[in-house]
């Protein structure tokens, strides 16, 4: 199968270096998906979820706006920030959740409510992508077998 | 002569003296080498969003753009990053004077927004004309902290109020070796697009709309690139300014311990005389 390269760079790090078979992402008009062989275009990527297909996987990463740079042979989205979903720390996310539900039933109307806004839409978008760790096609990982435990 | 016990004490103090000061090494040089591994980790992201901006620059049309056009200058903005603290030899000075000297050479009157206390309390001394000032960044410093300077600067030059914004910042060259530089930052300069590598045919074709998007962005990743630099300058000249107070205070020890031994040797080698000669006077009788 034809596959492209992606590369998904925040300020802090690299995220996605890799050959992947097909990209699907928001832009501001809406969804639209990349395969191998796309016409040129660059476009702003608002917070949203970006995923891609990698040997008939689909990876979820939450980006918290951005740009995305198509050309022929590879696509390339420049993030402000980005986590993979597997990164998710869900009960922050939760948290996070709450404190923007309080912060936008507290904020005075302008420019707090619009922060406010924001800041609950960016923790929507985390745990609806934490939601979604490969639904599925791989095993999942029961909590408590995997050495994982409540205290870190 | 100083006292063998003054001397003493002041052995004493100088080796608690050089144990701080190999100490701050210590911990300059961990801090460096992150610091190296942030500019390091933050290069891909500055690359890809220059190689887009250089796309985009590259169209025709996207000249015109009112970050990237260059006007008459009657004011300009300096942005000076600078550390919050000292103890790095002669780097704080060097970015002090790098940035007065910048003002200076300027023909139109330039504004000041100084990044670090040590620029801030040089630039109220040297009397400049700061309109803003930033402390306390911290050496993790986040793309979102540097939103707020990069709006100073894009606001001011967007409403008129200065015709250019320039950056001067400490370059990591080497480990013994960092030097102020300045650059333009706005009217922004799109880097030149590789020889050979011809514009892309982008659709939908509006880059103007992409550019609003993009420039300020593309500003921001700049300073804080100059940002994360800095810091790995700053640890390293920190490192390097303690390592050699460890080697002075370790030969002030040397000559100290001399000094003492040969304040000892004189008052053996005189209560030895004044026995003898009271001996002397003795048996003499």
């Amino acid at each position: 199968m034809a596959t492209m390269q992606l590369r998904l760079v925040t300020p802090d790090r690299t995220i996605v270096n890799d050959e992947v078979e097909e990209v699907l992402s928001r832009g501001i008009e809406g969804e639209f998906g990349v395969l191998p062989q796309h016409m040129p275009m660059v476009t702003p990527l608002p917070v949203g979820e970006l995923q891609y297909k990698k040997d008939g996987v689909w990876e979820h990463i939450a980006i918290g706006g951005g740009f995305i740079q198509v050309l022929p042979d590879g696509v390339t989205v420049v993030a402000d920030v980005a986590e993979r979903s597997e990164e998710i720390d869900r009960e922050r996310a939760e948290a996070a959740r709450r404190q923007a539900e309080q912060a936008l039933t507290d904020a005075a109307a302008g420019e707090a409510q619009a922060e406010a806004q924001a800041q609950l839409q960016r923790a929507l978008l985390r745990l609806r992508v934490a939601e979604r760790r490969h639904e599925g096609r791989r095993p999942r990982t029961i909590p408590g077998t995997n050495g994982h435990t409540d205290t870190g | 002569m100083a006292s063998r016990r003054e001397i003493r004490r002041r052995i004493r103090s100088v080796k608690n003296l050089a144990q701080i000061t190999k100490a701050m090494q210590m911990v300059a040089a961990s801090r460096m080498r992150r610091a190296q591994g942030r500019v390091t980790a933050s290069r891909p992201y500055a690359d890809a969003l220059r190689d887009v901006v250089a796309q985009l620059g590259a169209r025709s049309g996207a000249r015109e753009h009112p970050l990237l056009v260059e006007r008459e200058v009657r004011t300009s903005e300096l942005i000076a990053i600078t550390p919050d603290r000292g103890l790095a030899g002669p780097l704080v000075t060097n970015i002090n004077r790098a940035m007065v000297r910048f003002v200076d050479h300027e023909s139109h009157p330039v504004r000041v927004v100084t990044v670090g206390r040590k620029g801030r309390s040089f630039a109220a001394r040297a009397r400049l004309n700061v309109v803003a000032s930033f402390t306390d960044l911290g050496d993790r410093v986040t793309l979102a902290e540097i939103g707020p300077i990069a709006r100073q600067a894009l606001d001011d030059f967007a409403n008129g109020e200065v015709d250019r914004v320039h950056l001067v910042y400490t370059r990591f060259i080497t480990t013994l070796r960092q030097t102020p530089e300045v650059i333009q930052l706005l009217p922004a300069q799109p880097p030149e697009l590789p020889a050979g590598a011809a514009p892309w045919n982008f659709e939908p074709d509006e880059p103007e709309r992409v550019l609003d998007v993009l420039l300020p962005r593309y500003v921001e990743s700049i300073i804080y690139q100059a940002m994360l630099e800095s810091w790995a300058s700053f640890y390293s000249a920190q490192m390097v300014a303690m390592s050699n107070a460890t080697d002075n205070a370790n030969d002030m020890v040397g000559d100290l311990t001399l000094a003492m031994n040969k304040a000892r040797q004189a008052e053996i080698t005189k209560e030895i005389a004044e026995i003898a000669t009271a001996a002397g006077a003795i048996s003499g009788t």
